[in-house]
């Protein structure tokens, strides 16, 4: 069975939205697999990939009882994707500063030109309200290796920002 | 004579605590070429335990020289190892031929002072450090009956390398 879908859910953070979620999926004969859920400013964020019998509509219908009562929206594509599909990084950037605008953009930017394949990326807003810092964490794959991609950081570390690349030598044992 | 299977998670025997070696003799020998042929089999591994293929003794070998750029000793042969002094801890990611298709992020001691014996038994001491002293504990963990995934550690909140504040 293939029969794989992504599902997103997202709404107002509160205790117990996962086992609300996943029990529905449960006792509607769903299996899960890989997700990344984290709150997000204030609101809980689900990414979760679904395996259902039936269509994007009937996974809906399991889930709609529960989003109701916990006034999330959720959201359901078919998926061509598969278990057991990881892909290692073997390279990780961690980026800070004081908080403007496209920071991301300017980072992610250089990176994609200097080969970086993103697998994972996670950021927060740390610090006062009257002085945030942004802090983002990258996994990916160096394409082109690690040392186009330091000359890309030495760029925007000169404009600011602080950016700093580790190898992911990954152990095997 | 065929290789060994590796063991896979959730394989029990993987859990069992090895026993010390008491004989150093031609079988210890033999039972050591094949663990040798069997991580060599396989060729993005550098180390390997006896557990692992479900021979309960405490013997392991490592061996990280296949990785450019990485400071090592060659081949380790761990026979009854011990560590003796550990001193600072880095978070690395590992993954392991008994847990395919995973990695996580694992803290592991930044330097170790080891203890381990030659196949003759007599004694050999070791100051590792880094990916070579990591993949030591990782072995030594499988002699223990423990596996990377009873130390894995969150991937968002892991400690990423900090420059120093000026």
């Amino acid at each position: 069975m293939n029969n794989w879908f992504m599902l997103t859910v997202v709404g107002k953070d509160r205790p117990g939205i996962v086992a609300h979620v996943t029990a529905a999926l449960f006792d509607g004969e769903c299996n899960l697999g890989e997700a990344s859920m984290m709150r997000l400013g204030g609101n809980f964020t689900i990414m979760l990939m679904v395996q259902h019998k039936g269509s994007a509509r009937t996974l809906l219908e399991i889930l709609s009882p529960v989003t109701a009562s916990l006034g999330m929206h959720a959201h359901v594509d078919k998926i061509a994707g598969e278990l057991h599909q990881h892909v290692q990084p073997d390279v990780r950037i961690t980026v800070f500063g004081a908080d403007r605008a496209g920071i991301v953009a300017k980072v992610t930017g250089v990176l994609a030109e200097a080969g970086l394949d993103i697998l994972n990326l996670e950021s927060d807003v740390g610090g006062g309200k009257e002085h945030p810092i942004y802090i983002m964490h990258i996994e990916g794959c160096a394409a082109e290796g690690v040392e186009p991609l330091q000359s890309a950081l030495d760029v925007v570390t000169k404009e600011g920002i602080e950016a700093s690349l580790t190898p992911i030598d990954t152990l095997i044992g | 004579m065929a290789l060994p299977d590796i063991l896979v998670y959730p394989d029990e025997r993987l859990e069992q605590v090895a026993r010390p070696v008491e004989h150093f003799d031609h079988e210890l020998q033999e039972f050591v070429a094949r663990l040798d042929e069997t991580m060599h089999a396989s060729p993005a591994c550098v180390g390997l335990a006896a557990t692992q293929v479900g021979y309960p003794r405490r013997i392991a070998i490592v061996d990280v020289s296949i990785k450019p750029r990485v400071k090592n000793h060659g081949r380790i042969l761990l026979i009854n190892p011990e560590i003796v002094a550990w001193e600072g801890s880095v978070v690395g990611r590992e993954g392991c031929m008994s847990v395919p298709d995973y990695t996580g992020n694992v803290i592991r001691a930044e330097r170790i002072s080891l203890d381990t014996h030659d196949l003759s038994g007599g004694k050999r001491h070791y100051e590792l450090d880094g990916f070579e002293a990591r993949a030591v504990q990782h072995e030594i963990d499988h002699l223990d009956g423990k596996l990377f995934l009873d130390r894995l550690v969150s991937r968002r909140n892991d400690l990423f390398r900090r420059k120093s504040y000026k």
